[in-house]
């Protein structure tokens, strides 16, 4: 599915990722841990194609991303669904239309957002906020709008970007949990974390990585 | 385009105040725009009005026969500079002066058509002829008088110019003007929307879909602004018409011309497009980079 070939990535003379070599298989939760400037940041920002590797080759299904036209980037973008720790909600939408702009860009049909944004808030359990804005949500129901507004596309991958940075434990837990669940329809989900008692409960696949190199990649693995 | 129009409604419907002085600075510009170009074309049919008029006016002296006025006429004919000639004889005078007079009982009884001469009225393709007209009227023994109004022409050929000269020079400022600011509110929106812009690129967004709302909020900036100018202008047309027909008497200017309005409100929303269309492309271009 996802295919890193000994990627680096310099910023300017800082070596930010050196040499990673990756494979993830269609239907993974994997969890990229590390320090703060590991690189984990980098690697999700090169798998939008926010930035391109200084060297290397990214396959995501049989396309190279690293060669892929700009004009096509916007089309690759639909397939990879992206969450961050601070949300990035729009202060001036509601609930509704920060998951609807998803299928705006898209091009869809008002009557097809409608269906399928109503769907998706009934999934991740804030159809009844669809009206409030930003301001007015939790931290656990803004960051449910923003998976929301990740997934209401089906994308075949999701990064997740230090989503429960910013949230409690139990509101964390819900979020994860939710992420669980989109996992398990085979959705590729990607999460940099640095939430030890997360990882360690969930035994899922984590890549560990240091100073832009993988120093430790393990099925079910700890984060220590 | 629908889904475009939708979200300039909302990017204009959120941010009213911006909006509206966006619409303020537009306005004024075109307020000023408009004024300018209805001063130019006022004028100009203000020009031609003087210029068709008869411009010289020969009197006869009395006692002037038929055939020497016909010999005068005659001679007139010849000359290419001359466009018309009407002979108006002592009943026309009368005639004219009683029009002129009808309020004024007491005038009209102390004049009778004996007392009031008959004259020559020779009209020329340009105001620069006049001079050698007069030159041969003035030869004619037959004349007492000849006045050219030649001041007036020559007066109002310099205003005309002035407008025409200085409206085009400001009609030009403003439109750099005008268009420096649809940039600026632009590229201002770009730079408070950016974290919408992030993210709309995120969710793949083609640059077109990103950039579209910008253009059309700058193109409706433009014609809101160029519309209420209209609005504006007009009403203080319509509202001025009394009083200064009153100054301008025989020269057809006003009531102003529905067409020629329409004709200036479809130039101006053109103007209005093609304004906020180039700011706002020049500011997508310049601040979003997508």
């Amino acid at each position: 599915m996802i295919n890193f070939k000994s990627v680096s990535k310099k910023f300017g003379s800082n070596l930010a990722l050196d040499n990673i070599t990756l494979e993830i298989k269609q239907g993974e939760f994997v969890f990229i841990v590390g320090p703060c400037g590991a690189g984990k940041s980098t690697l999700l920002k090169i798998l939008t194609r926010e930035n391109l590797p200084t060297s290397g080759k990214i396959m995501v299904g049989n396309v190279d991303i690293t060669k892929i036209k700009d004009s096509d980037v916007p089309k690759f973008r639909r397939k990879v669904g992206v969450v961050f720790q601070d949300f990035k909600l729009l202060d001036d939408r509601t609930v509704f239309e920060q998951v609807a702009l998803t299928l705006e860009v898209q091009g869809k049909s008002d009557k097809e957002i409608q269906k399928a944004v109503e769907h998706t808030l009934k999934l991740v359990e804030i159809w009844d906020k669809r009206n409030l804005f930003p301001k007015q949500l939790s931290g656990g129901e803004a960051q449910r709008t923003a998976i929301a507004r990740a997934i209401v596309g089906k994308p075949d991958i999701v990064l997740a970007d230090e989503p429960t940075g910013d949230l409690d434990l139990k509101t964390a837990w819900g979020v994860i949990q939710l992420l669980n669940e989109i996992n398990s329809w085979g959705t590729v989900i990607l999460m940099a974390t640095h939430n030890q008692e997360i990882v360690n409960t969930l035994k899922k696949r984590v890549v560990v990585l240091k100073q832009g190199k993988i120093v430790k990649d393990s099925k079910e693995g700890k984060y220590e | 385009m629908k889904r475009a129009i939708k979200f300039t409604r909302r990017n204009i419907r959120r941010t009213p105040f911006q909006a509206i002085a966006a619409s303020m600075v537009m306005l004024l510009t075109f307020l000023a725009l408009q004024a300018f170009i209805i001063l130019a074309a006022g004028s100009q049919t203000a020009l031609r009005y003087f210029e068709s008029k008869p411009q010289v006016i020969a009197f006869f002296k009395e006692g002037t026969t038929n055939q020497d006025v016909t010999a005068i006429e005659n001679a007139l004919k010849q000359e290419i500079r001359v466009t018309n000639i009407k002979f108006v004889s002592k009943e026309d005078a009368l005639q004219i002066y009683r029009e002129k007079n009808k309020n004024d009982p007491t005038l009209l009884e102390l004049v009778t058509a004996s007392i009031l001469p008959a004259s020559l009225e020779v009209s020329t393709k340009d105001p620069q002829d006049l001079a050698p007209i007069a030159d041969i009227l003035k030869r004619e023994p037959v004349i007492s008088e000849v006045i050219v109004p030649e001041d007036v022409v020559a007066t109002l050929t310099s205003i005309t110019r002035i407008i025409r000269y200085t409206g085009g020079a400001t009609v030009g400022f403003l439109m750099v003007f005008a268009t420096l600011v649809i940039i600026m509110i632009i590229s201002f929106k770009i730079r408070i929307k950016r974290t919408e812009i992030e993210i709309m690129r995120l969710l793949g967004a083609s640059p077109g879909f990103v950039r579209t709302p910008f253009i059309l909020e700058g193109m409706f900036y433009g014609v809101t602004g160029a519309v209420l100018a209209w609005i504006i202008n007009y009403s203080l047309l319509w509202y001025f018409t009394p009083f200064l027909q009153g100054y301008l008497e025989d020269v057809k200017l006003l009531p102003v011309n529905l067409l020629f309005m329409l004709t200036l409100l479809g130039g101006s929303l053109v103007v209005a497009c093609l304004v906020g269309a180039i700011g706002s492309f020049a500011a997508v271009r310049r601040y979003l980079k997508i």
